[in-house]
């Protein structure tokens, strides 16, 4: 096992004592096959344990760890530090307020994930005697790339329309609201279209493309949100244009 | 919160983006042509007479003004806030009244044909 | 808990200079331009039409121009960049399920290249370019 010499860049933020976010300088010996996440857990252990940030898994499966990597946003478990070179530049999580040092503020996030109604609401109720609601692997296959998402954020630090327009919805919870709408148990879709097909909801997107991009479970949310587009679209044709079909 | 009315104005650029996508490099080249010396035969005025006097022509051509227009302009609406402009309204109602525009001389000097 | 979270601003213009996606994205907004400049030019073209055979003759001189051979070769590339990167993304907007799995998006792009190609030649033969 070889190690090298790693110098961190860390954004630092004292809530209680600083005005303004600043660099600190770390310099770590670190095995080979570590990761980002194992230097800065390396550099609380040996030099500064007041560095905060969230972490739990280092698996890439419970999204807590994502920071902006030399300005990329990721999972600091998943960027491997073979893939660097010089100065490694680490961040907060970009468009969210930072608490403490990488820790970020992610209220919004949750707040608008729940206005989308991430859960299956049945079409029809049945009592469990009734038995399971039944899907062919078709039907699965319509959604399941949507399961995916860790609600890691890395889409909405990507995502330049959310930096802009703090009210869009964003990457995330529309594309969530997707896989419910997408799901053929789910009876739940006009009470979401309340939610994103309204004007900061899929409207605010200008199918910039980064959220797919930086997606650590190779969700695609850009595409998401354009097929809500599209089927918004005949929806208003439909309701304002035909409205013999509104019953 | 209330639906968008945002897919009308999306819905067109959409369907520009596609037109537009499909035939404006093949007509860029068209046009290109007399700058190369050669007028291509539909080019000439008695043909493309003919061709925008016809109901059909009339309607292709129109559809391909109208629908370009329209994407560029809503594209530019979006372009213009990414560049900062926060005066949406008034850069959305500018940009639609000048492809609105457009398109009704559009339709205008068809129908003189 | 004390202290107040800190607010990191987004510059409201230049925010497209720090990532190369962003410039990629920038690029293909300003495609409208050229389209909607185009689009203009073809305006024109009807009116000098409308108008009669010398108006029309006039705008085929003005056509067989330098400046207009640079405008045109302007437009091309970025009406190229326009077509490109709108059929490139179509699998994401348009996926197709046939049977249980999802068309490989290649099969989507391509079928979307050749239309385009078929297209293309069929309006330059018809114009009678060849």
């Amino acid at each position: 096992m070889s190690q090298r010499q790693i110098e961190l860049e860390v954004l630092r933020y004292n809530p209680e004592t600083d005005t303004e976010p600043h660099f600190q300088r770390y310099s770590v010996l670190c095995e080979d096959e570590w990761v980002v996440l194992d230097a800065l857990n390396h550099v609380k252990a040996t030099i500064d344990p007041t560095l905060s940030y969230r972490w739990s898994c280092h698996m890439a499966v419970c999204g807590s760890c994502g920071m902006m990597i030399n300005g990329e946003p990721k999972l600091s478990c998943k960027a491997f530090l073979r893939d660097y070179e010089g100065v490694i530049r680490v961040e907060p999580l970009a468009h969210f307020p930072i608490q403490r040092d990488l820790v970020t503020v992610i209220d919004d996030f949750v707040t608008k994930l729940r206005r989308v109604k991430p859960y299956l609401i049945p079409k029809e109720e049945k009592s469990i005697e009734a038995g399971e609601y039944l899907q062919t692997p078709a039907e699965l296959k319509k959604y399941k790339q949507y399961t995916l998402c860790i609600n890691c954020m890395l889409c909405y630090a990507a995502c330049p329309e959310y930096g802009l327009v703090p009210k869009f919805i964003g990457p995330a919870a529309i594309s969530l609201a997707h896989r419910y709408n997408q799901d053929s148990r789910d009876g739940g879709r006009e009470a979401r279209q309340q939610e994103i097909a309204a004007t900061e909801g899929v409207w605010e997107c200008s199918f910039v493309g980064a959220c797919s991009e930086v997606c650590p479970e190779h969700v695609d949310p850009a595409g998401a949100l354009q097929q809500v587009k599209i089927k918004s679209t005949i929806d208003w044709y439909q309701e304002h244009l035909m409205p013999w079909r509104n019953k | 919160m209330a639906k968008s009315n945002k897919p009308i104005v999306w819905g067109l650029f959409a369907a520009g983006g596609t037109v537009t996508a499909f035939v404006i490099p093949a007509l860029v080249l068209l046009t290109l042509l007399p700058a190369l010396g050669v007028v291509p035969e539909l080019l000439a005025y008695d043909n493309l007479r003919a061709f925008a006097g016809h109901w059909l022509g009339k309607l292709v051509l129109f559809a391909i003004i109208f629908l370009s227009l329209w994407h560029a302009a809503h594209r530019l609406r979006v372009t213009l806030h990414d560049f900062g402009v926060r005066a949406d309204l008034l850069v959305a109602i500018a940009v639609y009244l000048a492809a609105a525009t457009g398109s009704l001389a559009a339709a205008y000097y068809l129908l003189r044909l | 808990m004390t202290g107040k979270p800190y607010i990191r601003d987004v510059p409201r213009f230049g925010w497209f200079l720090r990532q190369p996606r962003y410039m990629r994205y920038m690029a293909r907004e300003v495609t409208c331009l050229f389209i909607g400049a185009y689009a203009v030019v073809l305006l024109v073209a009807l009116q000098r039409l409308a108008e009669g055979r010398q108006a029309y003759e006039a705008f085929l001189q003005a056509l067989a121009s330098p400046v207009s051979m640079v405008f045109h070769l302007v437009v091309l590339v970025f009406a190229l960049y326009h077509t490109t990167s709108w059929f490139n993304v179509t699998p994401k907007a348009m996926p197709i399920q046939a049977g249980e799995d999802f068309l490989p998006g290649a099969i989507i792009v391509g079928a979307h290249y050749a239309a385009w190609l078929i297209v293309s030649v069929a309006l330059l033969f018809l114009a009678g370019v060849f």
